[in-house]
């Protein structure tokens, strides 16, 4: 997953599963395109499979899944396992939303999303500027060889 | 009088259409053997006295126009990334051409891989893989493997456009062609400029490679592929030309002796806001090719699909009738109907593979529960509403019940989630003019418009007396 010098890294967006909640995951789709990034949008009611096949064939540097309707847990569960199917061992992942029905102090269910293998969770509420630096410092960390930075 | 020959190089016979352009009229129609496997002039020089005999002195012909499909027609092999994402838009833009898919192949070729493409040893390969800007990777792979191939045969590369200096260099050796990418971004299909490509291939190469320009003296040009003639005659039909109306969106149906086609014309997009649709998104013009589905080389896999319970009852014979005479078939591919039962079971065969290969390639409706309740997404093209539904090819221009036949075709009420035709107009290609009006449509698109609207046949009205009768 080596990035061209000039190239804009290309990030993968969509709701997973069958939720229909699309107007978040377009906002930030469109912060992401204007700080820079290529942005290719699945859109609502993707499954888990399509984000990995759309990552594929764009040469994606991320993948950032929204869900919305609490089934994120189920949903999300195996993502990394495909993206190592498919050859994207080290591909960045991002979920967000509102992942889990009903009140779970967020520590909690941060730790479940990184435990599946996400590079981080958002939680709801968390504003487009703040993934957009998560990106830009994660990407920074990769040159430096490392899956992430720090925080 | 000004007029036209429009030849068809098939793989069986040499067909002819004479057409008048003033009159919009048929002069006459014959057929001579298919002979491109030793001298196509024999066939050809057969087929033009079989004309005489019939018309008399021929006219001096302002166009000689020929398509092809003989010695095996355009065989084609496609190569991309991912299976449903550009392997299949380099599948798409082959059948776009007319051409005979023999193999599709996905992800990093494999010395397996390789070896069955030699084998296949196709007419052109197309190499596709990764969005503009997307993956080279493995693109960059696969045309490196088939540069140490032995693969002789042009190559046309509509894969991602970083990779275009890498993949010309590795294919320094081999005929090859480059044209835009099949999907530039992500579920974006621009299969055109492919199509181009692999069109000018075949009129510079393959109509010689084939031995098809021996005839030379006979004909103008070889313009495309038969069934690229075909589809480009039920575009035209479809949106007419100039002042000259066509008959709206449509589908063509083509069942053969080893395959169905089906074309439409249609955008195919949801009929309601309310449908998400889903997938890779459609051509317009869309042709797909149903490989189990034919006639007689494939009787056995149509009885597979279709169950022989289901074509017995649809003939009104016993299960054993049915069974013996599909096995009848495979075993004597030449085989024509002897008696009115074996009439009654051909034709009840035709009517499977003409509803299997129209529920094959309109789209489907699936309903997703959400937690808002349920939505109905859609795949592939919503051709309810197409205005007309034409049949050609053989059974057609043969079969006693060419309504009934294509009244296969259509939607069904015990099958609401098929997107097919509810309602449209039922034509039939009598004279097998769409070929013909398809080449025609390239020199005179207005003559080529009038005179296939004469020539098909409207058998909606017949359902209506057919209806009256049976109540």
């Amino acid at each position: 997953m080596t990035t061209m010098p000039g190239r804009p890294h290309t990030i993968v967006t969509g709701v997973i599963g069958a939720d229909t909640h699309i107007v978040g995951n377009r906002i930030l789709s469109m912060a992401l395109e204007k700080a820079g990034f290529k942005v290719v949008a699945l859109g609502a009611l993707t499954p888990a499979p399509e984000f990995v096949k759309a990552a594929v064939e764009t040469a994606a540097d991320a993948i950032l899944v929204s869900s919305l309707y609490g089934q994120g847990e189920l949903d999300c569960r195996g993502f990394r396992e495909l993206c190592i199917e498919a050859g994207l061992e080290k591909i960045l992942l991002y979920v967000g939303g509102n992942l889990i029905v009903g009140k779970h102090p967020w520590p909690d269910v941060e730790k479940i999303f990184l435990d599946m293998g996400f590079d981080r969770a958002a939680a709801p509420g968390t504003r487009a500027e703040t993934v957009i630096d998560w990106l830009n410092r994660d990407f920074a960390a990769r040159e430096q060889g490392l899956q992430r930075a720090e925080k | 009088m000004s007029a036209a020959l429009l030849i068809d190089f098939g793989s069986t016979y040499t067909k002819l259409r004479a057409v008048d352009l003033d009159r919009r009229a048929l002069i006459g129609t014959a057929q001579g053997p298919s002979t491109v496997q030793t001298d196509v002039n024999v066939g050809m020089r057969a087929a033009l006295d079989a004309l005489r005999a019939k018309v008399g002195a021929l006219p001096v012909f302002r166009y000689r126009l020929a398509s092809s499909s003989a010695a095996g027609g355009l065989r084609m092999v496609t190569v991309g990334l991912v299976k449903e994402l550009t392997a299949e838009a380099a599948r798409r833009a082959a059948l776009g051409a007319g051409a005979k898919l023999v193999g599709s192949f996905a992800y990093r070729l494999t010395s397996a891989d390789l070896e069955s493409i030699q084998r296949l040893a196709p007419d052109i390969l197309l190499l596709a893989g990764g969005t503009d800007g997307g993956n080279t990777e493995v693109v960059v792979h696969n045309a490196a493997a088939l540069a140490a191939s032995s693969l002789a045969c042009p190559i046309v590369y509509a894969g991602n456009r970083g990779a275009v200096d890498d993949v010309r260099r590795y294919l320094a050796g081999k005929p090859l062609s480059v044209c835009e990418n099949v999907m530039p971004e992500f579920n974006v299909l621009n299969i055109e400029p492919a199509r181009a490509a692999i069109r000018e291939i075949f009129i510079q190469r393959i109509v010689h490679a084939k031995g098809i320009d021996r005839a030379a003296n006979e004909f103008d040009a070889v313009l495309m592929p038969t069934p690229a003639a075909v589809m480009e005659g039920a575009r035209l039909l479809a949106d007419g030309h100039g002042g000259i109306a066509g008959l709206g969106e449509l589908v063509v149906v083509d069942p053969g002796g080893a395959t169905t086609d089906v074309h439409s014309v249609a955008t195919g997009a949801p009929a309601s806001p309310a449908v998400v649709q889903r997938g890779l998104p459609e051509p317009r013009v869309k042709r797909t090719v149903e490989g189990d589905l034919g006639m007689r080389h494939n009787a056995t896999t149509i009885a597979e699909v279709a169950t022989v319970e289901a074509i017995a009852r649809d003939a009104g014979v016993s299960g054993d009738e049915a069974s013996a005479w599909v096995a009848r078939l495979a075993g004597d591919v030449e085989h024509l109907p002897a008696n009115a039962t074996e009439k009654a079971m051909d034709d009840a065969l035709a009517r499977a593979a003409v509803r299997i290969a129209m529920r094959r390639h309109c789209g489907t409706t699936q309903v997703v529960h959400t937690v808002h309740g349920p939505v109905t997404a859609q795949e592939g093209k919503d051709l309810t509403n197409v205005r007309a539904l034409v049949g050609t090819g053989g059974v057609f221009a043969h079969g006693d019940d060419p309504r009934a036949l294509l009244a296969a075709g259509l939607a069904r009420a015990e099958e609401p989630d098929s997107l097919r035709p509810r309602a449209p107009r039922l034509l039939v290609d009598r004279h097998y003019v769409l070929y013909a009006c398809g080449l025609l449509a390239q020199a005179e698109p207005a003559a080529a418009l009038e005179f296939a609207r004469a020539h098909l046949a409207d058998v909606t009205q017949e359902e209506a007396h057919e209806r009256t009768a049976h109540a």
